[in-house]
Order: structure tokens, then sequence, then C-alpha cells
């Protein structure tokens, strides 16, 4: 812990009008402390928090990250590679690369995000349901599912786009019904264990409703590793959004969208690798923060601490 | 001691100040041991759990784990020093030179594989036998440990076996090489009392003149007649060594008479009253708890039925310990799962408190479930694992109506001190506790319901020995002070006596036989109760139950 504290206070050093003794107070108050002695014990964990508080930032006030507009094109600008003028250079049509990018995190987000949401919901009521009902409830929703399971996600996912019309909206939840057999099938396998645990059935003799079994200890405990799942999951959200988007049913064309701009970027692989590149990167550390942190969300929910 | 040798023959093993730690932490789980295996001996090593018995056995076939820290100024297998040796000489070393029988059958052989293949692994690795005299010699090797129909047993796989064929199976691939030393890890702490004595008889066998063995178990009983020497280890020092009737019948360590203590009281065989109390029969006790001609049977996968209870009729009266005892499999956990009401009977019916369970009404029988609370074997299992001992005990208090935080908190501590546990106790979550620690968190649970039974389904059976004294003598002292009447399920005859007023004996499903624990004990009726008497792990000597008289004065206040 030494080492890092004397190294931020010599780099806080540098501006010869920074009073020294504030930061050192700043740095000796027992808060930082740990949180710098936490920061260095699990670098990956804070590293990825604090992504995922930048891409929050950028879909709540883009704006205060850039004040480029992403849909100002000029055909002049295309295909500059990354510059300080553009950190991140242009597309094909002139917009700056990272403007879009921070523009786009919303539409992004919510697509994995909500399609979650509602994979999560539908999937772990009918996964509750096939894991705790009687036994022909349990054969009538996994046949369900497993008729669902037949279809590629993004088959699915196309079929009911066909029914309800394409949009953001849309694709979300045909992203979302795409999901739901993975979490049913692993919410109703967790099930079948817990409710013949013996802590069940403890709880059982100790005279509790049924219901109250299922709220207090069937489904927390079997959301455990959904949890983990869904977050994981998020990324997979985003990228099949894209796939959606790349198939011209998402978010129309010209607002950003990483999987748009992704899908779009590639027919330039060839002279302007930075147009898949930086979409690519953003996804990539996008699922790894979450998945960071959804790792430990799930450990702390299991009683460990550190 | 080395009278009638001259010469005593070659150690086998040598271990000389062996330390083991792991990781950044100073605290080392073995600390500085000594101690030597000749040639046809049998060395016990013998502590409670955590007191670094188990690392030490691993260390010795290189399996001290990941990031295990060994340094020892002489550790030698056969003359050769086993710290210089490199992952390439292990492979040649284990399962050839030295076998190594662990204590969980099921987890250490491989579920997709039959029993044959696993048995003739290490022949496959370490011999130039063909296919085919391989098999033959696993077949003799099966037949060896006593697993009658070797052709058969060889082509089934694990699941199909029983616990104690599983532990022959994995006794007779840790033998298949004819190594010179065999370390046995717990050897029989899962299996029923006549099982246990059926694998030690078989170990006993397997030792001879040219081979040595090393056997490593929390209980002093269980060992003491196998065993030429014991080692007393705790908290990762040997505390006292030497041959095993010196170690038995003068004790020098304190921490060895506890053991011994332990042992004896939990294994009590004397026929004088264990409990020394005057017979309640004086009041005529009303019944509190009766099951009629219950029957209950389970398919099995391939739809053939099995009857685990096939017509058992009890009473339980108030203030009563009736103890149920019989081996696995032979449908006691089920009786009691139906007194529970967790499993319905297929005929015959439960009366609780003078009502019939099956014909209240679904509410009712949540309130009336208060009456009759369980503590079970594996109390990790019985807690959600997302919960704190105050969540444990405290959803009791919630169920049972406390409601203000005060009462509450006044109830928890009040419970938590009748276990003898403290506050300090409530934020833990049971997975940071001790195994004695957890059954009293469970016990505490169970009487949160004021419950007027509690039905104890093996509460002792996964503890320590040094453990299972002081849980037994707990649940002793709660069943007076709050005169709570117990149904008590062991497959251990010693412990059924220990706590019981009365004894059922269970077998396929039957009661047959029904008495006092002492006239049990002293007049058994049945063959299968003869024999369960004969599996009770025992110290060498009857007189050592006498001795156990004397010494209980100093029998120590639970402090788990």
């Amino acid at each position: 812990m030494n080492d890092v504290s004397t190294l931020e206070v010599e780099s806080a050093q540098g501006p010869p009008l920074t009073p020294k003794r504030t930061v050192r107070d700043l740095l000796d108050s027992p808060r930082v402390a740990e949180l710098l002695r936490f920061a260095r014990q699990r670098p990956g964990l804070v590293a990825g928090a604090a992504y995922l508080a930048l891409l929050a930032i950028a879909s709540l006030f883009p704006t205060l990250l850039t004040r480029v507009d992403p849909l100002e094109a000029s055909a002049r600008d295309a295909f500059y590679g990354p510059s300080a003028e553009h950190l991140l250079g242009t597309d094909e049509n002139g917009r700056d690369l990272l403007a879009r990018l921070v523009h786009g995190a919303s539409a992004s987000l919510l697509m994995g995000i909500g399609a979650t949401i509602i994979g999560l919901t539908l999937g772990v009521t009918l996964g509750l349901g096939a894991g705790l009902g009687p036994k022909w409830v349990n054969a009538a929703i996994m046949r369900f599912i497993d008729v669902l399971l037949a279809f590629p996600d993004i088959l699915l996912a196309l079929v009911i786009i066909t029914f309800w019309g394409d949009g953001l909206l849309n694709a979300i939840i045909a992203v979302g019904i795409g999901s739901v057999p993975r979490y049913a099938r692993l919410v109703c396998a967790q099930a079948l264990v817990i409710r013949k645990a013996s802590y069940v059935e403890a709880a059982r003799t100790l005279g509790l409703h049924p219901l109250a079994l299922v709220g207090k200890h069937v489904l927390p405990n079997a959301l455990k590793p959904v949890i983990l799942l869904a977050t994981i999951g998020i990324g997979g959200k985003i990228s099949a959004g894209a796939a959606l988007s790349f198939l011209g049913f998402g978010a129309p064309p010209p607002a950003p969208e990483w999987g748009a701009m992704l899908a779009n970027g590639r027919n330039y692989l060839g002279n302007a690798w930075w147009l898949t590149a930086f979409p690519g990167l953003a996804l990539m550390l996008t699922v790894l923060s979450l998945t960071a942190v959804g790792r430990e969300l799930r450990r702390r929910s299991e009683g460990k601490t550190a | 001691m080395s009278i009638t040798l001259p010469l005593p023959p070659a150690p086998l093993l040598e271990v000389e100040d062996l330390k083991v730690s792991f990781g950044n932490h100073q605290k080392r789980v073995v600390d500085g041991i000594s101690f030597v295996v000749r040639r046809g001996e049998c060395l016990a090593l013998v502590g409670e759990s955590g007191c670094g018995k188990s690392v030490t056995a691993r260390t010795l076939v290189g399996l001290a784990g990941y990031g295990a820290r060994v340094e020892a100024r002489r550790l030698q297998l056969t003359g050769e020093d086993v710290l210089k040796f490199d992952d390439r000489v292990w492979q040649r070393v284990r399962g050839n030179r030295v076998g190594f029988v662990m204590q969980d059958a099921l987890g250490s052989l491989d579920p997709l594989r039959t029993v044959g293949r696993e048995v003739g692994e290490p022949l496959e690795l370490h011999t130039p036998l063909s296919r085919s005299e391989r098999q033959s010699r696993v077949h003799s090797l099966l037949e060896s440990v006593g697993i009658s129909d070797p052709v058969l047993r060889a082509l089934q796989h694990p699941h199909q076996l029983s616990g104690g064929l599983r532990q022959r199976a994995l006794i007779a691939s840790a033998i298949a090489c004819g190594p010179e030393l065999l370390i046995a890890d717990e050897p029989t702490t899962s299996l029923d009392a006549s099982i246990q004595a059926q694998v030690l008889e078989l170990l006993e066998s397997l030792r001879t003149d040219q081979n040595a063995m090393l056997i490593i178990s929390h209980d002093l009983a269980v060992v003491a007649r196998l065993a030429h020497r014991v080692a007393v280890m705790h908290n990762g020092k040997i505390v006292e060594q030497g041959p095993t009737a010196s170690i038995l019948e003068a004790p020098q360590h304190s921490y060895t008479k506890s053991l011994l203590l332990a042992a004896a009281t939990v294994h009590s065989v004397s026929v004088s009253s264990p409990k020394g109390d005057a017979p309640r029969a004086s009041e005529p006790a009303r019944v509190v708890l009766r099951a009629e001609n219950l029957t209950k049977s389970f398919a099995t996968p391939d739809g053939k039925k099995i009857e685990a209870v096939a017509g058992v009729s009890l009473e339980l009266k108030a203030g009563e310990t009736l103890g149920i005892v019989g081996e696995s499999g032979s449908g006691k956990s089920t009786l009691l799962r139906m007194a529970l009401g967790l499993e319905a009977p297929d005929s015959g019916h439960i009366e609780l408190h003078g009502r019939v369970w099956a014909q209240l009404p679904a509410a009712q029988q949540r309130v009336e479930r208060r009456r009759i609370q369980a503590v079970f074997q594996d109390p990790l299992a019985s807690f959600d694992p997302r919960y704190t001992v105050e969540n444990v005990v405290g959803q009791a208090l919630d169920v049972r109506g406390v409601r203000t935080a005060r009462a509450r908190r006044e109830r928890l501590l009040e419970l938590l001190h009748l276990v003898k546990l403290d506050a300090s106790h409530l934020s833990r979550r049971p997975i940071e506790l001790s195994g004695g620690q957890r059954q009293r968190v469970a016990i505490a649970r169970a009487l949160a319901m004021d419950p007027e039974i509690l039905a104890c389904d093996e509460p002792v059976s996964a503890l320590d020995v040094s453990v299972q004294a002081r849980i037994l003598e707990l649940l002793e002292d709660l069943k007076h002070r709050l005169r709570i009447s117990c149904l008590f399920i062991s497959h251990d005859l010693g412990i059924i006596r220990r706590v019981s007023d009365r004894v059922l004996v269970m077998h396929d499903g039957l009661i047959v036989e029904s008495a006092t624990p002492d006239e049990i004990f002293v007049n058994p009726q049945h063959p299968y109760t003869v024999k369960l008497i004969n599996a009770i792990p025992r110290l060498h000597h009857e007189k050592r139950t006498a001795h156990r008289a004397s010494i209980h004065a100093e029998s120590a206040v639970a402090h788990v």
C-alpha cells in the first residue's frame, strides 16, 4: 500500500500550486486508503466498474464526454485514421467515430439490458413453473422451451419482428424472447435440485407456507447462477441486436449503434481497421467489465468478501 | 519396547521435522512432526479435523496441494529423499510403491468408468501385464478385498455399489501393484458401523511383514484394533506417540486423554446405566407421537419397487427418547421423514398429539409442524447458503410469531445460550463455523419453535468423535431441562444406547427388536442386533469403559 500512496503523491505534486498537504490528507483518510488498497488487490474489478460507470455517463449524458455531433457528415473528412483531431478516426461519411461510439452507448446498453430483463423475467417464470409445478406442467413448459430452442436465436428474432414490425423496441423484445429457453432451462434445473435441498425441507418442518418457501429459498438460490449467466449474456444481447441492425431490423441507419457500426465497418476492413476495431473493443470491454462485476456480485451473494 | 527384536526392521518411511504451510500464511498446518513407519507395522495418526493429519498424508504422496510449502529435515521413503521427487518420479511412485485410500469412495472413483477399469488402472500404468492378464488380476484383487462375484462387480459402475463395496474397490485399486506403504485417510468414517468393522478387518488382513500401513482417523476406538503404534496429532504437532496399548492404557498428554474419553463416552458399551437417573415410569406418560402400520415404497429408475418401510408401528411418550438403530437402507430415515410430515406414507397413519397428520387441512398442518422439529445429519446442508446464523434461527422465530426487534433479539440470545454459543456467532455464516457449532445452530433453530418432539437423524455421525460427545451431552441436557421427547436415529448402537430410553432395531423396513438399551446389550434377541453390537468400535479392553466412570468427572463442558 505504501508504494501506491507515495506514487500518487508524487504525481500529484506536479502542479506547483496544489498544496501538498491536502493531497496527503486525502490519501491518508482511511476511506481513500481502503479504496486504493482494494484497487491494488482487484485491479480488474475496479477497472471494470470504472468502465461501466463511464458507459452509464455516456448513455445518460453523452455530451459530457464529446461535443461533436455524431450525425454530422462531411465527405472531405472521410476515412481519417486516429489522430489528435479525431481521436478514434472517422468513418466513410466523415463522422467522428468517438462521438458515434459515445452516443451509441445508450442504444447498445438499452438493447443488452432490456433484452436480458425480458428474457430473464419470462425465463425465470417459466423455469420456476416447470421446476416446481406438477409433472404435466413441467412436461408442457419444457416441450415448449425445446421447440423454442430448436430455432436459431436470430431466426426466432426475425420471426417475431416479421409479426410485430421493426424498430429498436421490437428488436429488444425479439432478442429477449430468443434468450428465454436458456434461462428457463437453467432455472428449472436449479429449482428441481433446490426443492429437494435439505434447507428447504428444514424450512418446511418449521411450517413455512409453500409460497414463502419459493420466495425465500428457492428463487434466490436458483437465481444465483442465472444472474451470472445474465450479466455475461448482456454482451451477447448487444451483439445479437447488432446483427439485427446489420440486417436492417434494428435502429434505423443514421443513428449511431455499436452493432450497426461494426457491421458497417466490416465493408472497409481492408483500409480502415479502426471502423471495426473500436466498436469491437468497446463491446468487448463491456462484456469483460460486466463479467468481472457480475462475478463479484455473485461472490458477495455467496457471502465471500475480499 | 525392542526386547523381542534385536535389530528393528529398516524404516520404510522416515519423517523428521515435517512442516507444511499454505500461501502466505505464517501458520503452519503441519508444524514439525516426526515419525517412522517400519515394514510390517501399522501406524495410526489420530486427531480432530483440522489438526493437519490429512495434509500430512497428502504430503507423503506428493499431493500436498496448490501453494503448499513443504519443508522437512528428513523425508525418506525406503531411503530415497521424497522432497527431491519431481512429478515424473511421483507418477511412478504413486499407486505403485505407495497406495492411497481416501475417505470419500464415491468421490474418488470415476463415475463414468467401471470398477474393473478403475482397479486395473494402476496395473496398466505400472506393470507390463497384458490386457487379459490384467483382467484376471483385477478379479483376484476384487476377490481378495472380499467382494463376492468379482466378474460381475468389475463390470459395474461405482454408483451401483454400496458404500462398503465402493470402499473395498478403492482399497483394491490402492493395493493393485502391491505397494510397500498403504496410506488410508479416514477409510471408514463415512460407513455404517458394521461395514466399518468389515473394512477394518480387511485392512488388517492386508498387512504383511513386507509392507506397512499408515492409517488416519479422528476416532481412537476405530484404529485401536488395527494399529501397532499411535501418534496423536493436535494443532499440527504430534503431542504423543507410542505403542497402541500404552497410549490406550496410560495416556500421558491431556489431549490424548480427552480423545480417549470422547471415544469411550460415544461408543459406550458398559452395562451400568450411562445416564444414571431413575426410571421415569412413575408418571403415566402421555403418548405424543403414534405411528400405525406405516408403509412406504419407492420406485427405482428401472421400475422395481423398493419397500423402504414395510409396516412399522411405534409410540413415543412425553419426555422419552426413542432410539431407532439400523444400517443405511434399513428405512429408518424414511420413517423419520414420515413422522416429520415430509413424506406421506403409502398406508397407515401418524398421530401427532392425538391428531392424524394426514387428515388435517394444509394450513393446520403447517401450524402443527412446530410440535416436531428436526436436527439433520448434515447441518450445513440444512441452512440456506445465503443465511447468517441470525437469519437461520430468526426465520424460525418469524414463523413462531416473534415480531418485535427486542423480543426477537432476546430470544435469539437465549437460544444461543441454550446451545452454548454466544452473540458473536449471530452475524457469522454457518460455513465459517466448525461442524459442532453448526449442529448447535441447527439445534437452536429447532428449539426456537418450542417443539414437543425433537427428531434427530444421525445428528452426530458426520462429526469428530470428540465433538460427538459434546453434542450428545448437549442434547441430553436440553432434553431434561426442556422436557422434550426425542426420536433419535443412528447406525451406531453405541450412541443409541447412550441416549435412548427405549431402542427399536430396524432391519429391511421392519422393526426386528424393541427393548430397553440394557436389555439389548445384555440379551439381544435378533441375530441382526448381535451383529450391530459386535460392530461397535471398542478401545482394546472392556475395562477401559470401567475406567471411564472415574474420569467422567473431568468431562469437559462443551466448548466446541
